[in-house]
């Protein structure tokens, strides 16, 4: 995983509730059978409209939010699919960071499995943001994960809700599944007791 | 030992270890993959050198892009083609059993695991899907995953996670006749709204919950994610056992009755004590509807297309009409005055037989509207080879629906069967999303005889004075 420790970036301002896996990469993009690529077709259905021409009123087609780092949204972002390729796609566009007052459950963890952070603020904190960031000069927010806090440009500050575990993998870039084999002896001791509940191949 | 609830047992059995007083490595019995989330997580193994732990514990099929017309020919989209061909290369090289297109039992993931007797309870199953929670019907802690923890599970049989806490979502009343496990989802996502669930694991309780059939218990679970749920359960009992007898997975001769005992065991205790405990009164309810682009926008047959200036808050009035919008609807029309181009009977929600004959029971002997399309798609091999022994497929045929073969279909559409833009739909699916059956499409989340309904007439219309009993339908 790509270590995260500390950003700073413009914000870009999606100011809805309850976007969905299927709006952040439509089903019809799922196919490819590699990790990267995705960006392209991020939330493809608001960027295009049905001739393929950008819609020039959403967020991402904006010069100024062209280049932003940071997302932020409204509440119960990432409900729906598991699709991972949701956070592959915000990342490969170029996110590094989501700013929302709630997350769906499996969006949420999926984010944290690949560097994508996503940064959970109480609703006015995340309201301030949206508003900054629809302003004309726009926002941009320094994001210390070792701290768990997001910096305003007046040095006011916001601490974040993120678990040590996850925090350490994120620092460190760690790899998941390595730190996970280095339990592989709780595992067979594991597997020596467990009641054998079923084989596929038999 | 202090009374515990179904899914504190299944969590306590299966720390292999505490990670830190939240978390810990949870060990997972079943594995279930498909073609579109698991292939970069082959990828990553290889990557990194490391290999399947536990392919005895890892069941592969396809099913999210499969068509579901003719499959004597090739696929004509190459790069699901692509996709297909890569999972049976996978599987093949790793070792893990696999239903391939061509297999007569390949479904849907959620409808062939249980089918098959792979889901047991007690057990806890994880899949790179959302509709896991489908396999909590038996009492297993089941749940979606993305593909990194797909990866993660295939080199270690494991997963790092924190617990959840419980929601206890206890329907109350008996079940009004005609009455389905698909309103009873629906009409709870519609009172706790699409986030209601976040963060907690529901077990269903009551009455009416314990009079469910398993393909009713599997739809009620199936939609818990539609509630923001990690997972939803029901505790195991002798429905639970007595499905799962003589199924291919499940134990034979005494050891089943051995380790139905042990099945029973993980039901929750009396006296165990939830996080929260949510009420949903059967009595009142009707057939519902979504009006809306998210499942929470629903309503029943009974009512009008809601105005967002009755809306609580600026927030929700602002979220309603853009639904409104996109859904091409005005406030104030009836649902029953809204009308259909599309209907899809089928998915993980309501693919299973006893959906279709519910379904046909409403169908047999009448004709779908000139203006609508409407397709049956069985959620399995087995499923379709049920329903034609039963005849079936001819009621639906004769009433002029196209009866197609298994797979995930127009769900999610990732194959040719879409809705084309502004196209609306009665869909016994899950999700009613923008454009999730196809740019443009327009969702409304139906039970299958309301879809059934919905077909005959081109417009919504409460399904149950229409209801043929059971004999008339099956021959």
């Amino acid at each position: 995983m790509k270590a995260l420790t500390v950003h700073r970036g413009t914000v870009a301002p999606l100011d809805r509730a309850n976007v969905d896996t299927d709006q952040i990469i439509p089903k019809q993009f799922l196919k490819r059978v590699e990790r990267t690529g995705f960006g392209q077709f991020l939330f493809y259905d608001w960027r295009f409209d049905e001739n393929g021409a950008e819609r020039p009123d959403f967020v991402l087609n904006q010069p100024q939010y062209r280049k932003a780092s940071i997302l932020v949204a409204g509440p119960n972002f990432g409900c729906g699919s598991s699709r991972e390729h949701a956070p592959w796609a915000l990342q490969d566009w170029g996110f590094q960071v989501v700013i929302a007052p709630s997350f769906a459950d499996i969006f949420y963890n999926n984010c944290l499995k690949i560097g994508l952070l996503p940064i959970i603020l109480p609703e006015a904190t995340v309201n301030r943001i949206l508003a900054d960031a629809k302003g004309v000069s726009g926002l941009e927010l320094a994001v210390n994960v070792k701290t768990r806090s997001v910096t305003f440009n007046d040095g006011t500050e916001a601490s974040f809700p993120l678990d040590p575990y996850a925090q350490e993998s994120l620092v460190g870039g760690l790899d998941e599944i390595g730190r996970s084999l280095r339990l592989e002896a709780e595992i067979v001791r594991f597997e020596g007791q467990e009641v054998t509940r079923i084989n596929t191949r038999g | 030992m202090a009374p515990r609830t179904l899914y504190q047992k299944i969590w306590d059995e299966h720390c292999v270890t505490q990670i830190d007083d939240q978390r810990q490595l949870l060990y997972i019995d079943l594995h279930l993959i498909h073609e579109v989330t698991s292939p970069q997580a082959f990828d990553g193994l290889r990557l990194n050198h490391r290999t399947v732990r536990r392919p005895d514990r890892s069941f592969a099929v396809v099913d999210h892009n499969v068509p579901t017309g003719d499959r004597k020919t090739p696929i004509k989209d190459p790069v699901a083609r692509r996709q297909i061909e890569l999972l049976e290369e996978n599987c093949h090289a790793f070792g893990i059993p696999l239903f391939n297109l061509h297999h007569p039992e390949q479904g849907i993931v959620h409808i062939v695991g249980p089918e098959q007797g792979l889901t047991q309870p007690g057990m806890t199953v994880v899949c790179g899907d959302s509709h896991t929670s489908t396999h909590g019907a038996f009492g297993t802690l089941a749940f979606g995953i993305g593909t990194s923890e797909v990866e993660h599970v295939l080199a270690t049989q494991c997963l790092v996670q924190a617990s959840s806490k419980t929601m206890e979502v206890r329907f109350t009343g008996p079940r009004p006749i005609g009455i389905t496990p698909k309103d009873m989802i629906m009409a709870l996502i519609g009172q706790i709204g699409i986030a209601g669930a976040t963060g907690y694991v529901i077990e269903y309780t009551g009455d009416a919950v314990r009079d469910l059939t398993m393909d009713e218990r599997m739809t009620l679970c199936n939609m818990s994610i539609e509630a923001g749920a990690r997972a939803g359960m029901v505790s195991p009992d002798m429905t639970t056992v007595n499905y799962l007898r003589g199924r291919r997975f499940a134990p034979t001769g005494p050891d089943f009755d051995l380790t139905a005992t042990r099945w029973l065991a993980y039901a929750t205790d009396p006296g165990a004590v939830f996080d929260q405990t949510v009420v949903v009164d059967l009595a009142t309810l009707s057939p519902m509807v979504t009006w809306g682009t998210n499942p929470g926008m629903v309503t029943s047959i009974a009512m009008k297309v809601p105005d967002p200036a009755s809306a609580a808050d600026p927030a929700q009035r602002e979220a309603w009409q853009l639904a409104l919008d996109y859904m091409g609807l005005t406030p104030g029309t009836p649902i029953t005055d809204i009308s259909i181009d599309r209907v899809f009977i089928g998915s993980c929600t309501n693919g299973r037989l006893e959906d279709l004959i519910r379904a046909a029971r409403i169908v047999k002997g009448r004709k779908i509207a000139p203006t609508v399309r409407a397709m049956v798609v069985p959620g399995s091999g087995i499923v379709k080879r049920e329903a034609e022994l039963l005849g079936l497929d001819q009621v639906f045929l004769d009433a002029g629906f196209e009866w197609r073969e298994p797979g995930c279909s127009m769900c999610l559409g990732m194959n040719e069967d879409i809705l084309e833009p502004g196209e609306r739909s009665a869909s016994t699916s899950n999700r009613n999303f923008e454009g999730r059956q196809g740019r443009g499409g327009r969702t409304h989340l139906v039970s299958p005889e309301m879809a059934a309904a919905a077909a005959l007439f081109g417009h919504f219309v409460d399904s149950r004075p229409l209801l043929h009993s059971d004999q008339e339908v099956t021959r």
